[in-house]
Protein backbone atom coordinates (compact mmCIF):
# COMPACT_ATOMS: atom_id res chain seq x y z
CA UNK A 1 0.00 0.00 0.00
CA UNK A 2 0.86 3.02 -0.46
CA UNK A 3 0.21 6.24 1.35
CA UNK A 4 0.29 8.84 -1.58
CA UNK A 5 -2.45 6.77 -2.93
CA UNK A 6 -4.52 7.91 0.32
CA UNK A 7 -2.91 11.22 0.95
CA UNK A 8 -3.25 12.60 -2.28
CA UNK A 9 -2.58 16.67 -3.09
CA UNK A 10 -6.35 17.06 -3.58
CA UNK A 11 -7.13 14.90 -0.15
CA UNK A 12 -4.64 17.04 1.98
CA UNK A 13 -6.04 20.34 0.39
CA UNK A 14 -9.59 19.79 1.23
CA UNK A 15 -8.73 18.67 4.68
CA UNK A 16 -6.86 22.05 5.53
CA UNK A 17 -9.67 24.01 3.92
CA UNK A 18 -12.49 22.34 4.23
CA UNK A 19 -14.70 24.09 1.60
CA UNK A 20 -18.97 24.63 2.49
CA UNK A 21 -17.90 24.28 5.96
CA UNK A 22 -20.12 25.59 8.95
CA UNK A 23 -23.82 25.37 8.79
CA UNK A 24 -26.35 26.98 7.58
CA UNK A 25 -29.31 29.09 9.41
CA UNK A 26 -32.62 28.02 8.40
CA UNK A 27 -31.90 24.40 6.72
CA UNK A 28 -34.69 22.38 5.15
CA UNK A 29 -33.06 19.22 6.53
CA UNK A 30 -29.99 18.67 8.49
CA UNK A 31 -28.48 15.11 10.20
CA UNK A 32 -25.57 14.22 12.22
CA UNK A 33 -23.06 11.70 11.28
CA UNK A 34 -20.84 9.54 13.98
CA UNK A 35 -18.48 6.98 13.71
CA UNK A 36 -18.03 5.83 17.43
CA UNK A 37 -14.53 3.42 16.42
CA UNK A 38 -13.03 6.81 15.76
CA UNK A 39 -14.94 9.60 17.48
CA UNK A 40 -15.65 11.34 13.88
CA UNK A 41 -18.69 13.65 14.29
CA UNK A 42 -20.37 15.54 11.13
CA UNK A 43 -23.18 17.42 10.59
CA UNK A 44 -24.80 17.83 7.39
CA UNK A 45 -26.99 21.03 6.49
CA UNK A 46 -29.05 21.54 3.08
CA UNK A 47 -31.71 23.86 1.56
CA UNK A 48 -33.53 22.78 -1.38
CA UNK A 49 -35.74 24.35 -4.22
CA UNK A 50 -38.01 21.77 -5.26
CA UNK A 51 -35.92 18.62 -5.92
CA UNK A 52 -32.37 20.90 -6.65
CA UNK A 53 -30.42 21.07 -3.65
CA UNK A 54 -29.90 24.47 -3.46
CA UNK A 55 -27.37 24.92 -0.95
CA UNK A 56 -25.21 22.48 1.48
CA UNK A 57 -22.84 22.90 4.78
CA UNK A 58 -21.13 21.13 6.66
CA UNK A 59 -19.55 20.87 10.11
CA UNK A 60 -17.69 18.74 12.24
CA UNK A 61 -14.41 17.00 14.01
CA UNK A 62 -12.87 14.23 11.98
CA UNK A 63 -9.81 12.85 10.36
CA UNK A 64 -8.42 13.88 7.05
CA UNK A 65 -10.39 11.35 5.05
CA UNK A 66 -13.91 12.12 6.28
CA UNK A 67 -13.44 15.91 6.70
CA UNK A 68 -11.86 15.59 2.66
CA UNK A 69 -14.49 13.45 1.34
CA UNK A 70 -17.25 15.82 3.19
CA UNK A 71 -15.62 18.89 1.43
CA UNK A 72 -15.64 17.25 -2.25
CA UNK A 73 -18.85 15.74 -1.60
CA UNK A 74 -20.41 19.32 -1.30
CA UNK A 75 -18.52 20.41 -4.02
CA UNK A 76 -19.85 17.63 -5.81
CA UNK A 77 -23.52 17.39 -5.08
CA UNK A 78 -24.35 21.43 -4.57
CA UNK A 79 -26.99 22.39 -7.45
CA UNK A 80 -27.51 18.93 -8.50
CA UNK A 81 -31.33 17.13 -7.85
CA UNK A 82 -31.71 14.11 -5.75
CA UNK A 83 -31.56 11.72 -8.56
CA UNK A 84 -28.56 13.10 -9.47
CA UNK A 85 -27.29 12.78 -5.78
CA UNK A 86 -28.72 9.31 -5.50
CA UNK A 87 -26.70 8.26 -9.04
CA UNK A 88 -23.49 9.66 -7.41
CA UNK A 89 -23.15 8.22 -4.26
CA UNK A 90 -23.82 4.71 -5.77
CA UNK A 91 -20.87 5.61 -7.74
CA UNK A 92 -18.42 7.28 -4.81
CA UNK A 93 -19.68 3.94 -2.90
CA UNK A 94 -18.36 1.90 -5.84
CA UNK A 95 -15.27 3.95 -5.83
CA UNK A 96 -14.40 3.07 -2.28
CA UNK A 97 -15.32 -0.22 -2.03
CA UNK A 98 -15.27 -2.74 -5.49
CA UNK A 99 -11.49 -2.90 -6.05
CA UNK A 100 -12.26 -4.13 -9.49
CA UNK A 101 -14.41 -0.93 -10.43
CA UNK A 102 -13.33 0.63 -13.61
CA UNK A 103 -12.16 4.30 -13.32
CA UNK A 104 -15.01 6.41 -13.54
CA UNK A 105 -14.30 9.64 -15.59
CA UNK A 106 -17.60 11.41 -14.90
CA UNK A 107 -16.49 11.78 -11.10
CA UNK A 108 -14.21 14.44 -11.72
CA UNK A 109 -12.16 15.60 -8.23
CA UNK A 110 -14.04 12.23 -6.09
CA UNK A 111 -12.35 10.51 -7.69
CA UNK A 112 -8.93 11.36 -5.49
CA UNK A 113 -10.41 8.96 -3.15
CA UNK A 114 -10.23 5.76 -4.71
CA UNK A 115 -6.94 5.31 -2.41
CA UNK A 116 -9.07 4.55 0.16
CA UNK A 117 -10.80 1.04 -0.95
CA UNK A 118 -6.57 -0.27 -0.29
CA UNK A 119 -7.34 0.97 3.72
CA UNK A 120 -10.87 -0.80 4.67
CA UNK A 121 -10.26 0.44 7.84
CA UNK A 122 -11.00 3.78 6.90
CA UNK A 123 -14.11 3.30 3.97
CA UNK A 124 -16.09 4.44 6.90
CA UNK A 125 -14.23 7.71 7.02
CA UNK A 126 -14.94 8.38 3.65
CA UNK A 127 -18.18 7.07 3.49
CA UNK A 128 -19.88 8.82 6.45
CA UNK A 129 -20.80 12.05 4.65
CA UNK A 130 -22.43 10.13 2.04
CA UNK A 131 -24.74 8.35 4.61
CA UNK A 132 -25.35 11.85 6.38
CA UNK A 133 -25.99 13.76 3.33
CA UNK A 134 -28.76 10.54 2.64
CA UNK A 135 -30.40 11.31 5.76
CA UNK A 136 -30.78 14.35 5.49
CA UNK A 137 -32.24 14.50 2.06
CA UNK A 138 -34.59 11.34 3.24
CA UNK A 139 -35.43 12.01 6.35
CA UNK A 140 -35.28 15.99 7.18
CA UNK A 141 -33.21 15.25 10.49
CA UNK A 142 -31.69 12.47 11.49
CA UNK A 143 -28.82 10.69 13.43
CA UNK A 144 -27.13 8.14 11.84
CA UNK A 145 -23.92 5.91 12.91
CA UNK A 146 -21.52 3.89 11.14
CA UNK A 147 -22.04 0.82 13.46
CA UNK B 1 6.09 -0.23 37.74
CA UNK B 2 8.54 3.01 38.44
CA UNK B 3 8.13 2.27 42.06
CA UNK B 4 10.38 -0.65 41.80
CA UNK B 5 14.53 -0.31 41.41
CA UNK B 6 15.63 -0.64 38.20
CA UNK B 7 17.91 -3.52 37.59
CA UNK B 8 20.09 -3.13 35.05
CA UNK B 9 18.91 -3.43 31.05
CA UNK B 10 21.38 -4.98 29.99
CA UNK B 11 20.72 -8.00 32.66
CA UNK B 12 17.31 -8.32 30.58
CA UNK B 13 17.90 -10.13 27.07
CA UNK B 14 15.23 -8.80 25.21
CA UNK B 15 16.31 -10.30 22.04
CA UNK B 16 15.94 -13.60 23.65
CA UNK B 17 12.62 -12.78 25.04
CA UNK B 18 11.58 -11.76 21.41
CA UNK B 19 12.60 -15.49 19.92
CA UNK B 20 9.49 -16.44 22.40
CA UNK B 21 7.60 -14.63 20.23
CA UNK B 22 6.99 -15.87 16.67
CA UNK B 23 4.44 -13.39 15.71
CA UNK B 24 6.88 -10.65 16.15
CA UNK B 25 8.52 -11.76 12.81
CA UNK B 26 5.46 -10.83 10.83
CA UNK B 27 6.22 -8.22 8.21
CA UNK B 28 3.74 -5.48 8.07
CA UNK B 29 3.23 -3.60 4.27
CA UNK B 30 7.01 -4.17 3.78
CA UNK B 31 8.32 -3.31 7.14
CA UNK B 32 9.04 -5.50 9.79
CA UNK B 33 6.43 -5.61 12.64
CA UNK B 34 7.03 -2.82 15.51
CA UNK B 35 4.39 -4.33 17.89
CA UNK B 36 3.04 -1.25 20.22
CA UNK B 37 -0.29 -2.05 21.01
CA UNK B 38 -0.02 -4.13 24.25
CA UNK B 39 -2.42 -2.72 26.19
CA UNK B 40 -4.90 -3.52 24.07
CA UNK B 41 -3.74 -7.43 23.55
CA UNK B 42 -0.62 -8.63 24.31
CA UNK B 43 1.37 -11.38 21.84
CA UNK B 44 1.68 -14.57 23.63
CA UNK B 45 4.87 -16.59 23.66
CA UNK B 46 5.48 -20.24 22.55
CA UNK B 47 5.21 -21.30 25.78
CA UNK B 48 1.28 -20.29 26.11
CA UNK B 49 1.11 -21.54 22.52
CA UNK B 50 2.73 -24.72 23.35
CA UNK B 51 0.64 -25.52 27.01
CA UNK B 52 -2.82 -24.96 25.04
CA UNK B 53 -1.92 -27.05 21.93
CA UNK B 54 -0.33 -29.61 24.69
CA UNK B 55 -3.96 -29.85 26.07
CA UNK B 56 -6.15 -29.57 23.78
CA UNK B 57 -3.87 -32.42 22.23
CA UNK B 58 -3.48 -35.03 25.03
CA UNK B 59 -5.69 -33.76 27.64
CA UNK B 60 -9.27 -32.34 26.97
CA UNK B 61 -12.54 -33.64 28.20
CA UNK B 62 -15.69 -31.93 30.59
CA UNK B 63 -14.61 -31.08 33.89
CA UNK B 64 -15.89 -32.18 37.16
CA UNK B 65 -18.10 -34.77 34.97
CA UNK B 66 -16.52 -38.26 34.16
CA UNK B 67 -14.59 -40.31 35.97
CA UNK B 68 -12.63 -41.43 33.00
CA UNK B 69 -8.93 -40.87 32.07
CA UNK B 70 -9.21 -37.53 30.07
CA UNK B 71 -12.04 -35.88 32.04
CA UNK B 72 -9.75 -36.42 35.41
CA UNK B 73 -6.89 -35.04 33.18
CA UNK B 74 -8.85 -32.13 32.17
CA UNK B 75 -9.99 -31.46 35.71
CA UNK B 76 -6.50 -31.32 36.93
CA UNK B 77 -5.16 -29.09 34.42
CA UNK B 78 -8.22 -26.48 34.95
CA UNK B 79 -7.68 -26.82 38.82
CA UNK B 80 -4.15 -26.77 38.51
CA UNK B 81 -4.74 -23.54 36.51
CA UNK B 82 -6.28 -22.32 39.32
CA UNK B 83 -4.01 -22.92 41.99
CA UNK B 84 -1.63 -21.13 39.99
CA UNK B 85 -2.88 -18.05 39.49
CA UNK B 86 -4.23 -18.01 43.36
CA UNK B 87 0.02 -18.47 44.09
CA UNK B 88 0.46 -15.56 41.08
CA UNK B 89 -1.56 -12.80 43.02
CA UNK B 90 -0.93 -14.64 46.45
CA UNK B 91 -4.93 -14.73 47.02
CA UNK B 92 -5.35 -17.26 50.54
CA UNK B 93 -7.45 -20.16 49.18
CA UNK B 94 -8.21 -21.04 45.27
CA UNK B 95 -11.98 -20.53 46.35
CA UNK B 96 -11.32 -16.62 45.68
CA UNK B 97 -10.05 -17.14 42.30
CA UNK B 98 -13.04 -17.18 39.84
CA UNK B 99 -12.28 -17.53 36.03
CA UNK B 100 -14.27 -15.50 33.75
CA UNK B 101 -14.04 -14.50 30.09
CA UNK B 102 -12.10 -11.62 31.21
CA UNK B 103 -12.13 -8.52 33.22
CA UNK B 104 -14.85 -7.19 31.95
CA UNK B 105 -17.35 -10.45 32.98
CA UNK B 106 -15.68 -10.27 35.79
CA UNK B 107 -16.80 -6.85 37.19
CA UNK B 108 -19.78 -7.31 35.69
CA UNK B 109 -20.12 -10.33 37.86
CA UNK B 110 -19.33 -8.16 40.99
CA UNK B 111 -22.28 -5.88 39.63
CA UNK B 112 -24.97 -8.09 39.66
CA UNK B 113 -24.19 -10.28 42.07
CA UNK B 114 -22.89 -8.30 45.13
CA UNK B 115 -24.00 -4.83 44.26
CA UNK B 116 -27.35 -5.47 42.80
CA UNK B 117 -28.18 -7.40 45.78
CA UNK B 118 -27.24 -4.78 48.22
CA UNK B 119 -27.45 -1.65 47.00
CA UNK B 120 -30.51 0.88 46.66
CA UNK B 121 -31.32 4.47 46.71
CA UNK B 122 -29.31 6.76 49.10
CA UNK B 123 -26.47 4.59 48.67
CA UNK B 124 -23.06 5.14 46.50
CA UNK B 125 -20.71 3.29 43.57
CA UNK B 126 -17.60 5.43 43.71
CA UNK B 127 -15.44 5.95 40.82
CA UNK B 128 -12.67 7.79 39.20
CA UNK B 129 -12.69 9.97 35.84
CA UNK B 130 -10.23 7.55 34.41
CA UNK B 131 -12.01 4.54 34.05
CA UNK B 132 -12.60 2.19 30.72
CA UNK B 133 -16.10 1.64 30.36
CA UNK B 134 -15.18 -1.85 31.81
CA UNK B 135 -15.77 -0.37 35.18
CA UNK B 136 -17.94 2.80 34.19
CA UNK B 137 -21.29 0.93 32.27
CA UNK B 138 -21.58 -1.94 34.83
CA UNK B 139 -22.44 0.64 37.99
CA UNK B 140 -24.64 2.88 35.83
CA UNK B 141 -26.77 -0.21 34.76
CA UNK B 142 -26.78 -1.26 38.46
CA UNK B 143 -27.83 2.55 39.37
CA UNK B 144 -30.71 2.31 37.18
CA UNK B 145 -31.35 -1.39 38.41
CA UNK B 146 -31.56 0.04 42.39
CA UNK B 147 -31.60 3.51 42.60
CA UNK B 148 -28.02 3.52 43.61
CA UNK B 149 -26.01 6.90 42.53
CA UNK B 150 -22.54 7.12 40.72
CA UNK B 151 -19.95 9.21 42.08
CA UNK B 152 -17.28 10.02 39.95
CA UNK B 153 -13.58 11.60 41.60
CA UNK B 154 -11.81 13.92 39.18
CA UNK B 155 -8.47 13.79 37.64
CA UNK B 156 -5.90 16.41 37.06
CA UNK B 157 -4.31 17.66 33.60
CA UNK B 158 -1.64 15.15 34.28
CA UNK B 159 -4.02 12.39 34.38
CA UNK B 160 -3.31 11.87 38.03
CA UNK B 161 -6.44 11.10 40.51
CA UNK B 162 -7.21 14.20 42.51
CA UNK B 163 -6.64 12.20 46.02
CA UNK B 164 -8.30 14.78 48.24
CA UNK B 165 -11.36 15.53 45.97
CA UNK B 166 -11.74 11.59 45.85
CA UNK B 167 -11.70 11.52 49.69
CA UNK B 168 -14.21 14.21 49.70
CA UNK B 169 -16.31 12.41 48.01
CA UNK B 170 -16.03 8.96 50.60
CA UNK B 171 -18.77 9.07 53.15
CA UNK B 172 -21.22 6.61 54.81
CA UNK B 173 -23.35 6.49 51.84
CA UNK B 174 -20.33 5.08 50.08
CA UNK B 175 -20.95 1.34 49.83
CA UNK B 176 -18.28 0.49 46.79
CA UNK B 177 -15.27 1.79 45.34
CA UNK B 178 -14.17 0.87 41.85
CA UNK B 179 -10.95 2.20 40.59
CA UNK B 180 -8.32 1.13 37.40
CA UNK B 181 -4.77 0.04 39.33
CA UNK B 182 -3.82 1.35 36.15
CA UNK B 183 -5.38 3.59 33.27
CA UNK B 184 -5.38 1.95 30.04
CA UNK B 185 -6.11 5.32 28.08
CA UNK B 186 -3.43 7.58 30.21
CA UNK B 187 -0.81 4.89 31.95
CA UNK B 188 -1.18 6.29 35.17
CA UNK B 189 -0.85 3.87 37.95
CA UNK B 190 -3.32 5.02 40.99
CA UNK B 191 -2.26 4.96 44.48
CA UNK B 192 -4.69 1.53 45.26
CA UNK B 193 -3.18 1.22 48.76
CA UNK B 194 -4.10 4.68 49.98
CA UNK B 195 -7.91 4.48 48.03
CA UNK B 196 -8.00 1.32 49.69
CA UNK B 197 -6.89 2.45 53.24
CA UNK B 198 -9.48 5.39 53.16
CA UNK B 199 -12.04 3.14 51.75
CA UNK B 200 -11.87 0.48 54.17
CA UNK B 201 -12.12 3.81 56.75
CA UNK B 202 -15.19 4.86 55.21
CA UNK B 203 -16.81 1.34 55.78
CA UNK B 204 -16.71 0.78 51.99
CA UNK B 205 -15.95 -2.14 49.98
CA UNK B 206 -13.35 -1.64 46.77
CA UNK B 207 -12.73 -3.03 43.78
CA UNK B 208 -9.75 -2.97 41.79
CA UNK B 209 -9.78 -3.08 37.47
CA UNK B 210 -6.18 -4.97 37.38
CA UNK B 211 -6.02 -5.41 33.61
CA UNK B 212 -3.91 -3.08 32.56
CA UNK B 213 -1.34 -3.13 36.23
CA UNK B 214 -1.13 -7.20 35.92
CA UNK B 215 1.33 -7.60 33.03
CA UNK B 216 3.27 -4.59 34.74
CA UNK B 217 2.98 -4.83 38.73
CA UNK B 218 3.74 -7.91 41.14
CA UNK B 219 0.31 -7.64 42.58
CA UNK B 220 -0.55 -9.12 45.98
CA UNK B 221 -3.96 -9.02 46.99
CA UNK B 222 -3.84 -9.64 50.95
CA UNK B 223 -1.11 -7.37 50.96
CA UNK B 224 -2.79 -4.67 49.16
CA UNK B 225 -6.36 -5.64 51.16
CA UNK B 226 -8.47 -5.47 47.94
CA UNK B 227 -12.02 -6.78 48.14
CA UNK B 228 -12.26 -7.38 44.74
CA UNK B 229 -9.64 -7.68 42.02
CA UNK B 230 -10.01 -8.41 38.17
CA UNK B 231 -7.75 -9.00 35.04
CA UNK B 232 -7.96 -10.68 31.84
CA UNK B 233 -5.31 -13.04 30.49
CA UNK B 234 -4.68 -11.48 26.93
CA UNK B 235 -3.04 -8.43 28.25
CA UNK B 236 -0.34 -11.18 30.63
CA UNK B 237 0.50 -12.74 27.60
CA UNK B 238 -2.25 -15.46 27.85
CA UNK B 239 -5.26 -16.05 25.50
CA UNK B 240 -8.23 -14.51 25.22
CA UNK B 241 -11.51 -15.51 26.71
CA UNK B 242 -9.96 -15.91 30.19
CA UNK B 243 -9.93 -13.63 32.95
CA UNK B 244 -10.10 -14.01 36.94
CA UNK B 245 -12.09 -12.13 39.55
CA UNK B 246 -10.72 -12.81 42.74
CA UNK B 247 -13.03 -11.99 45.86
CA UNK B 248 -12.70 -12.42 49.39
CA UNK B 249 -14.00 -15.91 50.83
CA UNK B 250 -16.53 -14.39 53.34
CA UNK B 251 -18.18 -12.01 50.42
CA UNK B 252 -18.13 -14.87 47.90
CA UNK B 253 -19.58 -16.84 50.01
CA UNK B 254 -22.33 -14.30 51.22
CA UNK B 255 -23.41 -13.45 46.95
CA UNK B 256 -26.03 -15.51 45.64
CA UNK B 257 -24.61 -16.91 41.95
CA UNK B 258 -24.90 -14.90 38.57
CA UNK B 259 -25.54 -17.19 36.27
CA UNK B 260 -27.40 -20.67 36.40
CA UNK B 261 -26.14 -24.16 34.55
CA UNK B 262 -24.41 -26.66 34.89
CA UNK B 263 -21.50 -26.75 37.45
CA UNK B 264 -22.19 -24.18 39.69
CA UNK B 265 -25.26 -26.79 41.26
CA UNK B 266 -24.83 -29.64 44.18
CA UNK B 267 -28.02 -30.67 43.71
CA UNK B 268 -31.26 -30.35 41.30
CA UNK B 269 -34.74 -30.80 41.38
CA UNK B 270 -38.30 -29.07 40.31
CA UNK B 271 -38.40 -28.23 44.04
CA UNK B 272 -35.13 -26.72 44.85
CA UNK B 273 -31.79 -26.54 43.59
CA UNK B 274 -29.17 -26.53 45.56
CA UNK B 275 -25.32 -24.37 44.81
CA UNK B 276 -21.83 -25.80 44.85
CA UNK B 277 -19.49 -24.85 46.47
CA UNK B 278 -16.96 -21.77 45.95
CA UNK B 279 -15.46 -21.56 43.32
CA UNK B 280 -17.43 -23.07 41.20
CA UNK B 281 -20.46 -21.65 42.26
CA UNK B 282 -20.07 -19.15 40.18
CA UNK B 283 -18.82 -20.29 37.00
CA UNK B 284 -21.78 -21.90 35.08
CA UNK B 285 -21.69 -23.79 32.17
CA UNK B 286 -17.90 -25.65 30.64
CA UNK B 287 -15.89 -23.23 31.33
CA UNK B 288 -12.62 -22.49 28.87
CA UNK B 289 -10.29 -24.91 30.18
CA UNK B 290 -7.69 -24.48 27.53
CA UNK B 291 -7.45 -20.77 28.34
CA UNK B 292 -7.11 -21.14 31.91
CA UNK B 293 -4.50 -23.54 31.19
CA UNK B 294 -2.82 -21.43 28.66
CA UNK B 295 -3.11 -18.44 31.46
CA UNK B 296 -1.32 -20.65 34.21
CA UNK B 297 1.74 -20.72 31.65
CA UNK B 298 1.78 -17.38 30.82
CA UNK B 299 1.59 -16.82 34.79
CA UNK B 300 5.07 -19.40 34.88
CA UNK B 301 5.94 -17.31 32.10
CA UNK B 302 6.44 -13.99 33.91
CA UNK B 303 7.49 -15.33 36.53
CA UNK B 304 10.52 -16.99 34.60
CA UNK B 305 11.62 -13.58 33.34
CA UNK B 306 10.94 -11.68 36.54
CA UNK B 307 7.88 -8.99 36.47
CA UNK B 308 9.98 -6.32 38.25
CA UNK B 309 12.84 -6.92 35.26
CA UNK B 310 9.95 -6.58 33.09
CA UNK B 311 8.83 -3.64 34.46
CA UNK B 312 12.19 -2.03 34.38
CA UNK B 313 12.69 -2.66 30.70
CA UNK B 314 9.40 -1.45 30.20
CA UNK B 315 9.79 1.62 32.17
CA UNK B 316 13.49 2.10 30.43
CA UNK B 317 11.55 2.28 27.16
CA UNK B 318 8.92 4.68 28.44
CA UNK B 319 11.32 7.02 29.64
CA UNK B 320 13.23 6.74 25.89
CA UNK B 321 9.48 7.23 24.01
CA UNK B 322 8.49 10.15 26.52
CA UNK B 323 11.74 11.88 25.76
CA UNK B 324 12.08 11.32 22.28
CA UNK B 325 8.24 12.33 21.84
CA UNK B 326 8.48 15.13 23.65
CA UNK B 327 11.34 16.82 21.33
CA UNK B 328 9.02 16.41 18.22
CA UNK B 329 7.23 19.67 17.71
CA UNK B 330 3.46 19.38 17.62
CA UNK B 331 3.38 15.82 19.68
CA UNK B 332 1.15 16.58 22.75
CA UNK B 333 1.30 13.93 25.37
CA UNK B 334 -1.65 13.16 26.65
CA UNK B 335 -1.37 11.71 30.56
CA UNK B 336 1.76 13.28 31.70
CA UNK B 337 1.05 11.36 35.33
CA UNK B 338 4.63 10.61 37.45
CA UNK B 339 3.99 7.68 38.35
CA UNK B 340 2.95 5.76 34.60
CA UNK B 341 3.05 2.45 33.31
CA UNK B 342 4.15 1.77 29.79
CA UNK B 343 1.82 3.57 27.88
CA UNK B 344 2.15 6.49 25.92
CA UNK B 345 -0.70 8.48 24.49
CA UNK B 346 -0.68 11.58 22.36
CA UNK B 347 -1.64 13.76 19.64
CA UNK B 348 -0.02 14.97 16.52
CA UNK B 349 -1.10 18.92 15.53
CA UNK B 350 -2.77 18.61 12.65
CA UNK B 351 -3.00 15.03 11.88
CA UNK B 352 -5.83 13.18 13.19
CA UNK B 353 -5.24 9.97 15.36
CA UNK B 354 -7.14 7.92 12.71
CA UNK B 355 -4.61 9.21 10.19
CA UNK B 356 -2.01 9.08 12.44
CA UNK B 357 -2.78 5.24 12.55
CA UNK B 358 -2.73 4.56 9.32
CA UNK B 359 0.38 6.32 8.66
CA UNK B 360 2.49 4.43 11.63
CA UNK B 361 0.73 0.95 9.88
CA UNK B 362 2.17 1.99 6.80
CA UNK B 363 5.70 1.91 8.35
CA UNK B 364 4.75 -1.32 10.14
CA UNK B 365 4.13 0.28 13.73
CA UNK B 366 0.98 -1.04 15.01
CA UNK B 367 -0.37 1.41 17.96
CA UNK B 368 -4.37 1.98 18.88
CA UNK B 369 -5.76 5.14 17.97
CA UNK B 370 -8.96 5.89 19.11
CA UNK B 371 -10.99 6.61 22.43
CA UNK B 372 -9.57 3.63 23.86
CA UNK B 373 -12.99 2.53 25.55
CA UNK B 374 -12.61 5.53 28.06
CA UNK B 375 -14.35 8.34 26.24
CA UNK B 376 -14.63 10.57 29.45
CA UNK B 377 -11.36 11.04 29.57
CA UNK B 378 -11.27 12.24 25.89
CA UNK B 379 -13.62 14.32 26.28
CA UNK B 380 -11.63 15.49 29.65
CA UNK B 381 -8.76 16.47 27.70
CA UNK B 382 -10.50 17.59 24.70
CA UNK B 383 -9.68 15.54 22.26
CA UNK B 384 -11.82 13.14 19.93
CA UNK B 385 -8.98 10.80 19.93
CA UNK B 386 -5.35 9.52 21.03
CA UNK B 387 -2.76 7.81 19.40
CA UNK B 388 -1.49 5.33 22.03
CA UNK B 389 1.79 3.36 22.14
CA UNK B 390 2.23 0.75 24.94
CA UNK B 391 5.33 -0.76 25.77
CA UNK B 392 6.05 -5.35 26.42
CA UNK B 393 8.09 -7.77 27.52
CA UNK B 394 9.55 -7.84 23.45
CA UNK B 395 9.41 -3.98 22.48
CA UNK B 396 13.08 -2.38 21.95
CA UNK B 397 15.01 0.45 21.61
CA UNK B 398 14.99 -0.03 18.30
CA UNK B 399 11.37 0.30 18.12
CA UNK B 400 11.41 3.32 20.27
CA UNK B 401 13.11 4.56 17.15
CA UNK B 402 11.22 3.09 14.55
CA UNK B 403 8.12 5.14 16.14
CA UNK B 404 9.73 8.44 16.08
CA UNK B 405 10.70 7.78 12.11
CA UNK B 406 7.69 6.79 11.36
CA UNK B 407 6.48 10.00 13.22
CA UNK B 408 8.26 11.98 11.17
CA UNK B 409 6.56 10.35 7.88
CA UNK B 410 3.27 11.56 9.23
CA UNK B 411 4.59 15.13 9.54
CA UNK B 412 6.25 14.63 5.79
CA UNK B 413 2.50 13.68 4.82
CA UNK B 414 0.71 16.26 6.04
CA UNK B 415 3.04 19.11 5.65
Amino acid sequence: MDLKDLYRDVILDHNRQPRNFGHLDTPDGRADGHNPLCGDQLSVFVRLAGERLEDIRFEGKGCAISTASASLMTEAVKGKDRAAIRDLFERVHTLLTRADAPPDMTLGKLAALSGVREFPARVKCASLCWHTLNAALEHGSATISTE
Amino acid sequence: MAANPAPTSAAYDVERVRRDFPILNTTVNGHPLVYLDSAASSQRPLQVLRAVEDYETHSHANVHRGVHALSQAATAAYEGARERVRRFINAGSTREIIFTRGTTEAINLVAQAWARNRLGPGDEILITALEHHANIVPWQMVCEQTGCTLKVAPINRRGELEFDAFAKLLGPRTRLVAVAHVSNALGTILPVERIIAAAHAAGALVLIDGAQAIPHARVDVRALGADFYTFSGHKLYGPTGIGVLYGREELLTAMPPWQGGGDMILTVSFEKTTYNALPWKFEAGTPNMSGAVGLAAAMDYVETLGIEAIAAHETHLLELATAALTRIPGIELIGTAAHKAAVLSFTMQGVHAHDLGTILDSQGVAVRTGHHCAMPVMTFFGVPATARASFGCYNTEGEVAALVSALGKAREVFG
